[in-house]
């Protein structure tokens, strides 16, 4: 991008974006810098959307090969073995990607995230992780947060037709519309881990039951050592065997977290697609809105379920370090 | 319909900027074919209202997803799938907001069940006499003064009424707009800005009932504005700028760059001269042919200029070319994200359907701002309206003066413009009163011509109180009942008309100009309202506030835990772009797919 001015391409192709959030707001998404990690079908979607929106640039990183599980919920994958064979998932997201906006940089990175440290984050303004272990999603948000300039951390997940997005802005300053004036607003996040540590208990009694599901079965594939996505049904013994015991752990009703819901999320081993268009959808307006910063982010989890068709924000926070 | 567009791109991601031109039906089709080949996919690169797409073409498909930007075309589909009981979700997007519904026929509500609010229109000495916004200023500039001057010239026109009753010399007014044989275009300019800018208001200024309440505009000369020559003006900028003929446009020529930058009032009048003088040295041959088009540069900087100096007279504030152009062009604000959204959302109750999951429709909104901690908010669908004349064929009622209004003023502004049934077969018991079609004969259609003519008591089969007219529309294969009752007056400011139509809850409009919606005389913002685009998002939406519509009588809802049955009901997809309504080409040749699949930002172009 040249200069402060949007050029006359970007006005015109931009036209209709620059209408809902303004010139300025555009070219902060031009001078932005988003990594992203693990790529299925949600991902998928939201880099599309990223893209089309007109960020500085993209970084990819997912070094599995492709499948036909890949392809079924990720349209940035032609099912043919002739494009796709040899390469990563990132190398063939990257070739689509590229297409749909020309004046986004595209690239893919190779090589395990946790073993890249500070510097290398520092170029990036937003870190999207997912398929990772919560183990991975804890480092690299602190990676994150120990640099001095502020990159916004998020994680994201679907599982059968339910999907989880996690926000982490540290500390946020943004503006926001209340009838025809504009006021100025500051946001404080926990992080990952401290959202995560946050006793069942506190949370509100009707919070969203997905999240503590997912907890259950995050805590029981890092225990067992699994990929994220790695467990069958063979395991729901186990997995509900471990959700007693945290629930009991919590002082929470073990029936807080149903067995059924538990059980869908295991055998539902796919992405659903329109689930990742919803959910890739929401994960993109909210980064828009955390590098323009305009408009109020949400905190800090977004859940979705076909089941119920809501999208619920829940704020996992621990009261004592909230600033407003 | 449609071809696509660079400013599509920004969302439509099935298309590229190699694409631009090309059919939008043909284009999507094969885009998806590239992620998934084994699909069968059709396209028609048409419009969805013409005639042969009817009840047996709809009845071919267990489900329908609409992805329309105009209410028009909208209740079409939605009666053809009444009429093949085919299950249609429908859905809309306006920037960060958007909505998706499910409509079966018997089961729950039918798209028109809720009337939807009708599309904006001002009145006719608001906008030519009381601008008190700057859109007031864009209607006049486009509907009135670019009309005027570039448009059909046997166009009737307001641009010279005047709220007083002041007669005008009528042939005096005619000639000042136009050009004389051998008047040079500096002089020409001029002489229409210190018409319209000038003279025009000083005369209306001097209307003392007018401005008891309001503040007077000022005249504005340009002698005033700009002082100078304006060639000399002219020719000291063009140094500095290479003008390109083959993008003519009166910013380039002045060096003004940017269209987010507001202009002064002499920037604008500088702008107004020169797009004039552009249009008459470079796009002479299109003069008496042209209408408005957002996307034509040239005419999109004058009416912003023609808006701005007309502002400035009325104490209005100034805006960009960027702003106007979306007042002017109602151009609707879209983001790829709330459509991905939308789209999923739209596919997870498309598959309830195939599935014939009743239990689990929804209706669901996609808010700005969280709401009882929700983004996605689902609601139960209603039972149908017992009153809705469209799926109940609960009778209406039409109060109206049988010995004054004509079959014509029914069909007008009842059978058209209210009812939304453009080929209308009019029957009182068994006799024909009137009807359109393609098989009828010389006599037949004479005939029909004499009916509209006569008031409605003196028709052969005379229309009078207590009478039942059947409106018919054949393709939709929609009947209404409606019960005629004689009324003697009407008050001529709230139903202009003459005619009141009730049984069926016609929507409140947005906030102001209430009175206007009625009002015969009025000005839409692109257009009459009978077959008129939505041009706003109503007030309602704007602030993400949610906003309860009081719900017609009769309507019984289930309630789901906990949730209100607040409604949106703003965004039914209000992408509405005030296009230049060309005929359909011929280009059948290849059947392309109707609408994009997935992306409902879609822009149709409309028949005449």
């Amino acid at each position: 991008m040249d200069g402060e001015e949007l050029t006359e391409q970007e006005t015109a192709l931009y036209d209709r974006q620059i209408r809902v959030w303004g010139a300025d707001a555009q070219r902060r998404l031009s001078k932005s810098h988003i990594l992203v990690c693990g790529m299925k079908g949600t991902v998928a979607e939201f880099c599309k959307n990223i893209v089309l929106a007109g960020v500085g640039s993209l970084t990819l990183m997912d070094d599995r090969v492709v499948t036909e599980e890949a392809w079924s919920a990720n349209f940035l994958i032609p099912p043919d073995e002739n494009v796709y064979g040899g390469k990563t998932i990132a190398e063939v997201c990257c070739d689509s990607l590229k297409d749909f906006n020309p004046m986004v940089r595209v690239s893919v990175e190779k090589g395990d995230l946790s073993s890249l440290d500070g510097e290398f984050y520092d170029k990036f303004d937003v870190v999207v992780v997912s398929c990772c272990s919560v183990t991975t999603k804890k480092l690299i948000n602190e990676k994150c947060r120990k640099l001095s300039k502020r990159v916004a951390f998020y994680t994201v997940d679907c599982r059968d037709s339910c999907g989880e997005i996690f926000v982490d802005l540290q500390n946020h300053k943004y503006s926001k519309q209340k009838i025809e004036e504009t006021i100025e607003c500051q946001l404080q996040y926990p992080s990952f881990e401290e959202a995560i540590s946050v006793p069942w208990r506190a949370l509100p009694r009707k919070a969203s039951k997905l999240y503590f599901a997912l907890r259950v079965l995050e805590q029981f594939e890092e225990a067992e050592g699994r990929s994220p996505g790695e467990i069958s049904i063979a395991d729901l013994p186990a997995v509900l065997k471990l959700k007693k015991e945290l629930c009991e752990a919590n002082a929470l009703n073990a029936s807080h977290v149903t067995d059924s819901l538990l059980e869908r999320l295991i055998i539902g081993t796919r992405e659903f697609p329109p689930v990742c268009a919803v959910v890739g959808g929401i994960l993109g307006q909210e980064v828009i809105k955390a590098i323009s910063c305009k408009g109020e982010p949400l905190k800090n989890f977004f859940f979705f379920d076909v089941m119920d068709g809501k999208g619920v924000v829940e704020d996992v926070s621990n009261p004592k370090k909230e600033s407003k | 319909m449609d071809t696509i567009e660079v400013s599509n791109l920004n969302r439509q991601f099935l298309f590229r900027q190699s694409h631009v031109g090309q059919s939008k039906a043909k284009v999507a089709r094969d885009a998806v074919l590239k992620f998934r080949p084994q699909m069968s996919i059709t396209a028609h690169h048409a419009n969805v209202k013409d005639p042969k797409f009817n009840v047996e073409f709809f009845k071919q498909f267990n489900v329908v997803l609409n992805g329309l930007d105009n209410l028009d075309a909208r209740r079409h589909v939605n009666r053809l799938c009444l009429a093949a009981d085919v299950p249609l979700v429908e859905s809309g997007t306006t920037g960060f907001l958007g909505q998706v519904t499910v409509h079966v026929k018997g089961k729950t509500e039918c798209y028109e069940c809720q009337p939807k609010p009708a599309p904006k229109t001002y009145p006719v000495c608001t906008i030519t006499s009381t601008p008190s916004k700057f859109v007031h200023c864009i209607v006049w500039a486009k509907d009135l003064l670019f009309a005027k001057l570039f448009g059909d010239r046997n166009q009737e026109n307001d641009l010279n009424v005047r709220s007083s009753d002041a007669a005008s010399s009528s042939d005096h007014a005619e000639d000042v707009f136009v050009r004389r044989k051998d008047e040079d275009i500096d002089p020409y300019g001029r002489r229409i800005y210190d018409h319209v800018f000038g003279y025009n208001i000083e005369v209306a200024s001097s209307n003392e009932e007018t401005w008891k309440n309001r503040n007077r505009p000022k005249p504005i000369y340009s002698a005033d504005v700009m002082p100078e020559n304006l060639t000399e003006q002219n020719g000291n900028v063009a140094k500095n700028c290479v003008v390109d003929t083959s993008s003519v446009s009166a910013m380039a020529s002045l060096g003004l760059k940017n269209p987010q930058d507001t202009w002064t009032l002499l920037e604008s009048s500088r702008i107004f001269l020169e797009a004039l003088k552009l249009f008459f040295a470079k796009r002479e041959k299109e003069i008496g042919n042209l209408s408005f088009d957002k996307d034509d540069q040239l005419a999109v900087e004058f009416v912003t200029a023609a808006a701005n100096i007309r502002a400035a007279s009325f104490g209005i504030s100034l805006h960009s070319l960027f702003e106007a152009k979306g007042i002017a062009g109602n151009i609707v604000h879209a983001v790829a994200t709330t459509n991905a959204i939308i789209a999923g959302l739209i596919v997870i109750e498309a598959i309830k359907v195939l599935l014939k999951d009743t239990d689990k429709y929804r209706m669901t909104y996609c808010l700005e701002h969280i709401t009882k901690k929700m983004l996605l908010m689902p609601v139960e669908p209603y039972e149908p309206n017992k009153s809705c004349y469209v799926c109940s064929e609960t009778p209406l009622s039409l109060e109206i003066n049988t010995s004054r209004s004509k079959l014509r003023d029914f069909v007008e502004k009842i059978v058209k413009a209210k009812l939304g049934i453009n080929f209308p077969l009019i029957m009182h018991g068994s006799n024909l009163l009137y009807e359109v079609g393609d098989d009828l004969d010389e006599v037949e259609v004479a005939n029909y011509a004499a009916n509209l003519e006569k008031v409605l008591s003196q028709l052969p089969s005379p229309v009078t109180n207590g009478t039942m007219l059947t409106v018919e529309d054949l393709q939709q294969e929609l009947t209404c009942n409606i019960n005629i009752k004689h009324r003697e007056e009407f008050d001529e400011e709230k139903e202009p008309d003459g005619m009141l139509l009730s049984g069926w809850t016609q929507a409140p409009p947005a906030k102001d100009d209430k009175q206007s919606m009625n009002d015969k005389q009025s000005i839409g913002n692109g257009g009459d309202s009978s077959n008129a685009l939505q041009t706003e998002p109503a007030d309602a939406v704007k602030d993400g506030e949610m906003e309860e519509i009081s719900e017609p009588s009769g309507k019984k809802r289930k309630l789901s835990e906990g949730s209100k049955a607040s409604i949106l009901d703003a965004t039914d997809g209000t992408r509405n772009h005030k296009e230049v309504e060309k005929l359909d080409d011929d280009d059948d040749d290849d059947v392309v797919m109707f609408d994009d699949l997935d992306s409902m930002t879609n822009k149709k172009k409309r028949l005449q």
